[in-house]
C-alpha cells in the first residue's frame, strides 16, 4: 500500500528525530503457538510516546491490549509466545534486549500498574515495607532514608495520616487507598513512562476521579508519559492526549484525541462511541449497538477483522485495509474517508431501527415519529 | 430523544414496597475486648415500585444496594422493617409460603457464570423452575424453554449446550432467560451488564428494554454505573452507606442533584465529549466511604460533604420532600423547592455544581 507506507515513513521519521519521542514501537506483533496454530494477539502495532503524553489505548476483551503493552516490559513468559518488532525506549530495543538489561528499567525507568490492586502487592508484609523495598532494589539508600520516601510517597498520593498508615497491610487499605499505595510504589523511582493497566476499572466514580487526578498530576509535576489501557471511552476522553482504538490485536484507529473522538473515521470506534450509554447527555429511547461479539484471537477475519461486525461491510473488506488517511490521525477501513461522518449516522440510523443481531425479539415500541431518531449523541 | 417517563405520567399500583428496611450484619470486632460489632448495611431504606416503572438503584461500593436487592426479594431476612409484595408483607413468609411470591418477583445476578450451574444444560436451567413451580407437562415446558431462548436472542438450538459454551453476553441471556421463565411481575436486576464488554452491554440494555414492553415487566435496575442507570430508569434511589440519600425521576436528578453526595459522584463520572468543552468544574470529593461498621454520627456524607456544618454532626436529616417529586436527605439541599438550583451551591463550594 503506498498511502500506508507514507504514512509510516511520516511518522517514522518523527520516531527517528530521537529526543522528542520516549518510547517509539513499530510493527510490535506478539504471536502464540497453540494447538490451533499461531495466533497473533497483536499485530503490527506502531506508535510513539512524547515525554508527558498521556496514550490510551481502548479495546474490549481479547483486543491485544494489554498483551502489547505487557511484551514491552518482557512479561510475557510463555515459552509459545514470539514477540517480534522494535520498541524503542529512549533509543534502545525493548523487544531486543535481554532479561538482565530490562531488569534495571522496569521499576525504575517504566513502571506498571494493574487493575487489581490487591495482587501487585503482597499481603504479609506492610505497605511500607513494599515501598521501600522498591525504593532500594534500584537506589543503594538505607532502610530509613526508604522508609521515609515511603512515607512522603503516601502523602504524596494523598493517603491521610501517611506516617501511621505506612505500617497498615494491603488488607487495612480501602480499594480505593490500595490503588494509590500502588501508584506510589510505581512512582518511588521517578519513572519517564507509567503504564496503567484499567487502574481504576474496580473503583467507584469518585474515587476514579481522584486516581485519574493524580496521574494528570503525576505528568505535570514529573513529566512522565502514561500509557493507559481502558476499556472505557470516557476515562480516555478525560485524561488522553493520544488514542489507539485495537481491535482484534490491530489497531483500528490512531491520532490526537480530539480527532479520534469528535471526528471518529473507523465504524468500530463508532460503535464504541455510540453504544455507550451516557450519563451527561440526552437519553436515547434505544443504543446503537455493535452486532455480534468481540473477535476472538483465535478465529480473525481474513480480510478486515472488524468487517464480521460491520454494518457498512462491503467487497473490499475481503482485502485487510492498511492504516491511512494520515499523518497525525489515522484509520485502517476501506470507506471513503471525505463520507465518514455521513456513514456514521447511517450506521447509527440502521442499528437503531433494525435491532441486532444476536438478539431477536421484535423491535419494541415504535420510535417516537415527531422527532427523528438521534444519531450523534449529544449537540 | 426521551422515554416517556411512566411513572411520571401514569402512576401505576405499587407492587413491591419496602418499609424501614433494615439490614444488620454481625461482624467480629478487630480488638479482643472489641467484642460484637455490627455492619449496618442498609438501614431504614423506604421504597415502593410502582408497575411498569423501572426503578434504578445507585450509588457507590458498598453503599448497601446489593444488599436491598436480595432483601427486596427476600434472598436474605431482613433484620427489620417490611417488605410487601402486591399489598400482602412478606418479610416473614417461610420458603414454602415464599415459593408462589418467587414466580412473580425474579432476579438476574451480575456474574452469569457464577449464576448458571456449570454441570447443567441450558434447557435444563431453563426447565428447573417449571418444574418446581408445576408449568405443565414435559412437552409444555419443552416448547416454552424454546421460547424463552429466542425471546432472549439465542438459537432454540442452543437448549443441550452447557454455560460455558457461550459468551459472557449469551450467558446473561440465559440468566435473563431464567428469570423470565414463570412470566414474573417484577424483576430485581443486580448490576446485570457490569461485566460485559461495552458492545455487549448495550445489546443487553437493549434486550432489557424490549422485553419490559413486550411483557409489561415492572425493574428493580441495581448498578454503579452513571450512564446506564440513566438509560434504562424512569425513577432513582440514590444510597450512600446504607441510606436513602435522594429519589427522583431520573433526568432531573442528573441534571440538578440535590444531595452533596450525588453532586460529587455525578460529576466524577468520566463522559465522552463530542466537541471542544471547558474543562470541567467540578466538586472532586475527597477521601473514601466511611466503614459501615463506625458510621458518623448525624448525616452520613458529612465527613466529605463540602457544605457539612456543625448541625449535620449533631442531627440526622430525614429523607424529605424538597421539591414536588424530590426527596433528599440533607439539612442543606442543592435543589430549591422550585426544582432549580440552590444559592449555596452556586456559590464558593459548590461553583460547579451548576451546569
Amino acid at each position: 500500500m503506498p498511502e500506508s507506507s507514507l504514512v509510516r515513513e511520516t511518522v517514522r521519521g518523527a520516531g527517528a528525530a530521537g529526543p522528542e519521542s520516549l518510547l517509539d514501537v513499530r510493527d510490535l506483533t506478539v504471536s502464540f503457538r497453540t494447538r490451533q496454530g499461531v495466533v497473533r494477539a497483536v499485530d503490527g502495532l506502531s506508535f510513539s510516546l512524547a515525554p508527558g503524553e498521556v496514550l490510551g489505548i481502548v479495546g474490549e476483551s481479547g483486543s491485544g491490549k494489554s498483551v502489547s503493552v505487557m511484551s514491552l516490559l518482557g512479561l510475557i513468559r510463555d515459552p509459545n509466545a514470539r514477540v517480534e518488532g522494535q520498541a524503542l525506549f529512549r533509543g534502545r530495543d525493548l523487544v531486543a534486549m535481554r532479561d538482565k538489561d530490562l531488569r534495571p528499567l522496569r521499576g525504575r525507568e517504566i513502571a506498571m500498574i494493574f487493575q487489581d490492586p490487591m495482587t501487585a502487592m503482597t499481603p504479609v508484609y506492610t505497605v511500607g515495607w513494599q515501598i521501600a523495598e522498591q525504593i532500594r532494589a534500584h537506589d543503594d539508600v538505607s532502610k530509613r532514608v526508604a522508609h521515609e520516601r515511603a512515607v512522603e510517597l503516601l502523602d504524596e498520593v494523598g493517603i491521610p495520616d501517611p506516617r501511621r498508615r505506612v505500617g497498615d497491610f494491603p488488607h487495612e487499605f480501602s480499594g480505593g487507598m490500595r490503588q494509590r499505595a500502588v501508584i506510589a510504589m510505581a512512582l518511588a523511582n521517578n519513572p519517564s513512562l507509567l503504564i496503567a493497566d484499567e487502574p481504576t476499572t474496580a473503583l467507584d466514580v469518585t474515587t476514579q476521579a481522584q486516581i485519574l487526578d493524580l496521574m494528570r498530576r503525576l505528568r505535570v509535576e514529573h513529566g512522565s508519559s502514561i500509557i493507559l489501557i481502558t476499556h472505557d471511552m470516557g476515562v480516555v476522553s478525560d485524561i488522553a492526549d493520544q488514542v489507539l482504538v485495537m481491535y482484534a490485536g490491530r489497531a483500528a484507529e490512531q491520532g490526537p484525541k480530539k480527532d479520534v473522538f469528535h471526528r471518529p473515521r473507523h465504524p468500530y470506534t463508532w460503535g464504541l462511541l455510540d453504544s455507550v450509554p451516557r450519563p451527561r447527555a440526552e437519553r436515547v429511547r434505544r443504543l446503537p449497538t455493535i452486532p455480534g461479539s468481540p473477535a476472538s484471537p483465535l478465529d480473525v477475519a481474513p480480510g478486515c477483522p472488524f468487517a464480521p461486525r460491520c454494518r457498512m461491510r462491503h467487497e473490499r473488506c475481503d482485502e485487510r485495509p492498511e492504516l491511512a488517511g494520515g499523518p497525525a490521525h489515522v484509520d485502517a477501513c476501506w470507506l471513503p474517508r471525505d463520507r465518514r461522518q455521513e456513514l456514521r449516522r447511517e450506521v447509527v440510523e440502521a442499528a437503531v431501527a433494525e435491532g441486532d443481531p444476536g438478539d431477536l425479539t421484535e423491535h419494541g415500541a415504535p420510535l417516537d415519529a415527531s422527532t427523528p431518531p438521534a444519531p450523534e449523541q449529544g449537540p | 430523544m426521551r422515554r416517556p417517563e411512566r411513572a411520571d405520567s401514569d402512576p401505576g399500583e405499587v407492587l413491591l414496597e419496602a418499609r424501614d428496611l433494615t439490614k444488620h450484619f454481625p461482624v467480629r470486632g478487630h480488638s479482643l475486648v472489641g467484642g460484637r460489632q455490627v455492619l449496618r448495611a442498609v438501614e431504614g431504606v423506604s421504597l415502593a415500585v410502582r408497575a411498569g416503572e423501572t426503578l434504578g438503584v445507585v450509588g457507590e461500593s458498598g453503599c448497601g444496594k446489593s444488599t436491598l436487592g436480595r432483601c427486596l426479594v427476600r434472598l436474605t431476612d431482613v433484620t427489620s422493617g417490611t417488605v410487601s409484595f402486591q399489598g400482602r408483607d412478606i418479610t416473614r413468609l417461610s420458603r414454602r409460603q415464599l415459593r408462589p411470591v418467587r414466580r412473580d418477583l425474579q432476579l438476574v445476578f451480575q456474574d452469569p457464570y457464577a449464576s448458571l450451574n456449570p454441570r447443567r444444560r441450558v434447557g435444563d436451567i431453563l426447565s428447573e423452575p417449571m418444574q418446581i413451580h408445576g408449568y405443565g407437562d414435559r412437552r409444555a415446558i419443552a416448547r416454552h424453554v424454546q421460547e424463552l431462548l429466542e425471546v432472549v436472542g439465542l438459537n432454540a438450538s442452543h437448549v443441550d449446550r452447557f454455560p460455558h459454551e457461550f459468551s459472557g453476553g449469551q450467558r446473561q441471556r440465559v440468566g435473563i432467560a431464567r428469570a423470565l421463565a414463570m412470566n414474573p411481575k417484577v424483576i430485581v436486576a443486580d448490576e446485570p451488564v457490569s461485566a460485559l464488554d461495552v458492545s455487549i452491554q448495550a445489546q443487553v440494555l437493549n434486550l432489557f428494554l424490549d422485553l419490559q414492553d413486550e411483557f409489561a415487566l415492572t425493574y428493580v435496575f441495581i448498578a454503579h454505573d452513571l450512564g446506564v442507570v440513566r438509560h434504562v430508569s424512569s425513577r432513582i434511589v440514590v444510597m450512600y452507606l446504607g441510606e436513602v440519600v435522594e429519589t427522583a425521576v431520573t433526568d432531573p436528578l442528573y441534571d440538578r442533584p440535590g444531595h452533596p453526595s450525588w453532586v460529587g459522584v455525578v460529576q466524577s463520572a468520566p463522559d465522552v465529549e463530542d466537541e471542544e468543552v471547558a474543562p470541567r468544574e467540578r466538586i472532586l470529593l475527597t477521601g473514601d466511604v466511611p466503614n459501615p461498621v463506625d458510621k458518623p454520627s448525624g448525616c452520613p456524607f458529612r465527613t466529605r460533604c463540602p457544605y457539612a456544618q456543625e448541625l449535620c454532626a449533631r442531627e440526622h436529616p430525614p429523607l424529605r420532600e424538597v421539591a414536588p417529586g424530590r426527596h433528599v436527605a440533607c439539612h442543606f439541599p442543592l435543589v430549591t423547592p422550585t426544582g432549580d438550583v440552590a444559592q449555596h451551591a452556586l456559590s464558593a463550594g459548590g461553583s460547579g455544581s451548576a451546569r
